[in-house]
Formats: structure tokens, sequence, C-alpha cells
């Protein structure tokens, strides 16, 4: 290596770790004297879940732009908020990097993440940092109950879902013998053994409680060792890039019995992909449908004129920005610390339900709507557990 | 009994799957002795080509029973030019570097390969069009598709065409003298660019034809399906053997067996201690089983020589 080569080198090092100095240091004051808030957000952006999380990066995206239209003050500054957009893969180890990558980055909070299994690993990491975090779709009960302040969810967790399709399953539709299926993800294995405890104490009978993963694509091995013990309900309890294929599979295996999933099901998706096959499959969704919903219409045709249409979790994204900004506006303060009590107390109506939170950080309340695919479209079948209506 | 004929069948069909991929590896390996990663993003790109050509010629309102092998021949096509760009870009310029530096450029275009493919047709999960009656057919107690008949006897009709292009042909005698020693063979007066640059192509129409069956089978495509299809088809290769073609297909559908025999009966196997989720340690225990006695797989040749 020549000695000018070397230079020019070491030119540039120094150049780029000043500019890296320089964007990182504009943390407080704009440029036009308004004060910039960061916001953090992060889901998966690629893989399997890649369309999911794009969603709530949109959902997330559409909440910031509006309040930047609006020209929110708090404590007497203009502020102008920045999505600082993580990937963190559905990967719980990449999940801490992307966390810690949102702390240096100095957020004031974070939206995210979007599976449980990304959620729990992080939420330790905003905790230690003191900043505020609002998953939009994490329903795991392990998340909140770490005993960690700064962690939220506008999201019914899997207690509360688990507990309603259970009952949905044995009561409504008479299933005696049930298979479950999970994709061993944080999400799956605790949504799945909160149907099971739910499913076994209305007089249900676990006959096979299989696993897959959230990568696999063939499930006929599975299928066919659930099919050998002749349930009369299948619960998966995943996503759904697995949702699809698998009642696909479901149908080729001539297997007759009752196809039931949780949230992570109820996508335009999971029609798409399972075709013909996702006719009369069972879904839930924590929250009031959104066209019920005051705003709730309103929003969809503003997010889908702007994005695509929905896909999961978008609406609850756009809540979770908008609970926390209006928490910031309570408390006349983006700091953490300032509006984190602020935001425990509030009431706040968003496009899914009225937000409060109790002690633990958990959606008080929590209602849960169950869906069935009827002519190629999700219909909403029945609203369950306490529901607690918006109201303008 | 009808479940274990069940299981076999969805071994079979699976493992014939893997069987052409891993054609595809150990073709690549028996001749450069390089781990060509990208091979799993090849066949995902065979799949997606496959699908918007299907998607183009079926909204012309081509039927389908045209559509179907146009685009099959398409999506080959535009493999087997993918596959010669890879080798001419990526690898042959690294031919005589030491064997890290391919290996390396290897993963590397597999994530360019997987983000190129992310960056056209986009996150989501594409439905891919049924287009063969999806009637299911009682056998013994056990149910099997059309497609999937069609999947197994079209693998096995062209593993026993590749066999005999490489056995029966001139550039099968090519190829094997390349595999054998580079050197000789060029000094035979064998053009090794061109018979190297000629595997890579036969490799990706594998793969293309690979790509159209999984996603025909399962109903999707998807710019990420590659990943886990290649790494499990590379597992198939060096369980029978990587460099030997014969090893690839019986390491093909072996692993399909394990994987879908593993599945169903580990629990009861294991009296419920171990279930489903075992499955694939299941799989790669037989794999390292295999490999502690027989280190170079099922059947493949001791390396020593070539090395």
């Amino acid at each position: 290596m020549s000695f000018r080569f070397a230079r020019s080198l070491l030119l540039a090092a120094i150049t780029l770790t000043l500019l890296g100095c320089e964007r990182s240091s504009t943390g407080g004051q704009g440029t036009s004297g308004e004060l910039v808030v960061r916001i953090g957000a992060s889901a998966p952006l690629t893989g399997p879940q890649a369309h999911i999380g794009k969603d709530n990066e949109s959902g997330t995206r559409m909440a910031i732009d509006d309040a930047n239209a609006k020209g929110i003050i708090i404590g007497g500054h203009k502020v102008r908020f920045e999505l600082i957009s993580e990937d963190d893969q559905a990967d719980p180890k990449t999940a801490t990097i992307v966390a810690q990558k949102l702390v240096d980055n100095k957020v004031s909070g974070v939206i995210g993440h979007l599976n449980s299994g990304t959620t729990i690993p992080a939420s330790r990491i905003y905790n230690d940092n003191g900043i505020v975090q609002i998953s939009p779709s994490a329903t795991a009960v392990a998340y909140t109950a770490q005993g960690f302040k700064t962690a939220f969810r506008v999201m019914a967790n899997d207690a509360q879902q688990g507990r309603v399709l259970g009952e949905y399953a044995t009561k409504n539709l008479g299933a005696k013998k049930i298979a479950v299926i999970d994709d061993q993800t944080g999400y799956g294995q605790g949504l799945a053994n909160e149907f099971i405890k739910s499913a076994q104490a209305n007089g249900a009978q676990i006959v096979a409680h299989e696993y897959t993963n959230d990568k696999a694509y063939d499930f006929t091995a599975v299928l066919t060792a659930v099919k050998g013990k002749q349930p009369d309900l299948l619960f998966y309890a995943g996503m759904d890039p697995q949702a699809g294929p698998m009642a696909k599979q479901l149908k080729a295996l001539a297997m007759n019995l009752k196809f039931m999933m949780g949230d992570g099901g109820y996508t335009p998706q999971f029609i798409k992909l399972a075709g013909d096959a996702a006719e009369g499959v069972y879904a839930s969704l924590p929250g009031v449908p959104l066209d019920k919903m005051p705003g709730g219409k309103e929003f969809e045709a503003r997010f889908v004129a702007k994005y695509q249409p929905i896909q999961l979790y978008a609406p609850y994204c756009y809540d979770a920005v908008n609970v926390m900004i209006a928490a910031m506006q309570k408390a006349g303060s983006v700091e953490p610390a300032k509006y984190l009590p602020e935001l425990a107390g509030i009431s706040h109506d968003g496009v899914t339900a009225r937000i409060q939170f109790d002690e633990k950080g958990d959606l008080k309340g929590g209602a849960i709507t169950l869906y069935q695919v009827q002519q190629g479209k999700w219909q909403p079948l029945e609203t369950l557990g306490v529901i607690t209506p918006a109201v303008h | 009994m009808e479940i274990l004929l069940q299981q076999i069948i969805n071994g079979l069909v699976q493992g014939s799957v893997y069987a052409l991929v891993a054609l595809g590896y150990t073709m690549v390996y028996g001749i450069l002795g390089l781990i060509n990663f990208a091979h799993g993003e090849v066949v995902m790109i065979g799949a997606m080509l496959a699908l918007s050509a299907l998607t183009a010629l079926l909204g012309m309102g081509v039927p389908p029973a045209l559509a179907l092998p146009f685009s099959l021949g398409l999506a080959m096509l535009g493999c087997m030019a993918l596959g010669y760009s890879i080798e001419r870009i990526a690898y042959r310029p690294l031919r005589h570097a030491p064997r890290l530096a391919p290996l390396i450029t290897a993963i590397g275009v597999s994530i360019v390969l997987q983000n190129l493919a992310m960056m056209i047709w986009g996150r989501e999960y594409h439905s891919f069009p049924q287009l063969i009656a999806n009637t299911p057919h009682a056998f013994g107690g056990a149910i099997i598709n059309d497609i999937q008949i069609i999947i197994f006897l079209m693998a096995l009709l062209i593993m026993a065409g590749l066999m005999v292009v490489v056995h029966r042909t001139s550039l099968g005698r090519a190829m094997r003298a390349v595999a054998e020693n580079q050197n000789a063979a060029q000094l035979m007066g064998v053009d090794i660019n061109r018979v190297i640059a000629i595997t890579f192509m036969l490799g990706s129409a594998l793969a293309a034809i690979a790509g159209m069956m999984v996603s025909a089978n399962y109903g999707l495509a998807h710019y990420y399906m590659g990943f886990l299809l290649g790494l499990k088809a590379f597992t198939a290769a060096v369980l029978g053997g990587i460099g030997n073609l014969r090893g690839a297909m019986l390491g093909g559908l072996l692993l399909g067996l394990i994987e879908s025999l593993g599945a169903g009966y580990i629990g009861d196997l294991t009296g419920g201690f171990m279930g489903s989720n075992y499955q694939d340690v299941f799989a790669f225990f037989v794999l390292i089983a295999v490999l502690v006695f027989r280190p170079s797989g099922l059947l493949g040749e001791r390396l020593a020589e070539r090395a």
C-alpha cells in the first residue's frame, strides 16, 4: 500500500467518524429551531414475515407523518418527529442488536417489536436505558410480566386471546378432540399453551401437540401424524406464511376438520396463500372490527390509498404512536422519564380501541373478535371479552 | 398402516425436490470443489420467473396446458443465463484463489440474489396459480395428488436423463474428465471454461424445475424460499456424498424420508419425550451418524486423491 493511499484512507476514516458524530448529535434542536424527536420502530423487514413487518412500518410512518402535518407543540416547542425504522428479521438475537442501536440513536420511544420472540429480549435493553416501548403486536404474557415499567402494548395478550379461542373452540364449535401445532416462537408457544389450558378447562381433549418453525412450508409430515389421532379441530399458533400452506395441505390430505388460528393468521395474505382451502377457517384478532370503530374506516381508506391493503397490525402501530405522542403532550416533554407516568395513566381513543393500560402495561379490557373466511373474505363472527368502545 | 404409507409418500415427494436441487450442488462441487451456496437462490429465482411468466401468459388468455410448459421453459432459460453469469462474474475470476475466497463469494452472491429478488418481486408471498387439478387419489388408505405424482415422476425422469448425459455423451465425458483432473483435461483439448459453464447452466436448469415444482406443490413463491430449501438440499448432497450424482439423488430421497418419518414417529418412538419439534434434530442426527462412519457420505469417494 502506497503512503498516499494510506493517507487518503485515513482521511476518509476521520471524515466518516466526524460525520457519524455530527449525525448523532442532532438529537435536540433541528435546523429551524424546531425540536427533532426520534421515534424508533422495529419489525422484520426481510425474511418470511417481511410483508407484515412492512405493514407495521407503514402504520407507524403514517402516524408520524400525520403528527408532523398537524404540527404538534410539546412544552412550547414545535416538534418534528423522525422515524428510525430497523429490521430485526424476526430474530431474537438481531432484535437485541437493533434495540441497542435505537438506544444509541437516542430515540424518545420505540414502537415494536412485531413478534413476541423479539419484543421480550429487546424490552430488557429499553428498560435498562429507560426508554418507553409500546409493542403494537406482541401478545406473549411474558412481555409485560417482567416487571418493566417501560413496557406497554396496545394489543390483548395471549392469556386473554388463548382463553377466548379455547372457549370458542369448545363451546361454540363443539370441539371434543383438539390437535395443536405451534411454530416454537415466543408467540406460538405462549398462545398454544394458553389455548390448551382453556380448551382443557372446557372439557376438550388435546390429542396431539405438534411443532413446526417460522420458516417451514411443508407440513405434510406433522399433519399426517395429526391425522392419525383423528381430531375434530386443529389449532395453529403461528403466522400466515405457515398457516396458508398448512390450510392447503390439510385439504390435500383430505383432512376434514375445523381449522383455527390466532391473530397471526388473520391476514388477506392467508386467504391468498390458502386459496379455496381458506374457506371456513377461523381466526381471532384482539380489538373490535376496524369498521365498527369511530375513525377506523377513515383510517383504513387513507392507509390503503397511501400504502397497500392492511395486512395485520398497521392500525395498532398507528395507535401506538399516537398514544405515545398524546402522553408526551400531556407531560409537556419528550423525555421518556417525564412522559412515562402520563402514558401509564392515559386514556386515548385510537382506531383499534380506547387505550388504557393496567399496572403491568397491558391493554385494559381487551375485546377479542373472532373471524371466519366466508366467500374469500374475513368476516367478523362475534366479539368476546370485555368491550371498551371508544366514544368521541 | 395408512399413516406410515402416507408418511412415505410425503417423504418421497419432498425428497425428490431435495434430490433435484442437491444435483446442482453436487455437480458444481464435483467439478470445481466449490460449494455454490447461491444455488438455493437460483431455485427461488426459477420459481419467481415461472410465476411471472405464468401470470403474464394466463393474463393474455393462453390456455394453461400451453402456458405451463412455456413458463417452465422460460424459467429454465432465465436460470441458465443466471447460472452462467454467476459463474462468469463471481467464480471464474476466483478459480485459482484460495478455497475460502469463492466460498465467501458464494454466500455474497446468495445475499445479492435474495435482495435483488426482494426488490423485483417484493416482500410478500405470492400465491402460485393452481393449474393442475389437486384431486386427491386414495392409494391404500393414503392420499396422493396429481401434482405430487408429477413431481415424483418428473424428478425420476430428469435424474435418469442426467445420468445418460454424464455417462453416455461426449459432453459428459468432458465433465468427468474436468472433475478428475482439470490440467490433464485441458491438455487433452477439453475446453474447461466451456464445460464448467455448461455444468452451471445444467444445474441451474434443474434448479428452475425444482423451484417451479415447489411453488406448484405448496402454492406459493417467496423471495426467501431458496434459503431453507438450499440448506436442506446441501445437506442431502453431503449425506449422499457430495460430488457424486447418484449420491445426491439417494441423499435427497433419503433426507425427505427421514424428515417425514422422523416428524411423524419421533413422538411415538420416544414415548412423547421428544415431539416433532425435534424433526430437524433427527434429520441432522442421521447425517452426523452417517458422516461418522462414512465421512465422504453414503456413495462418496474418498477425496484424498483429488485434493
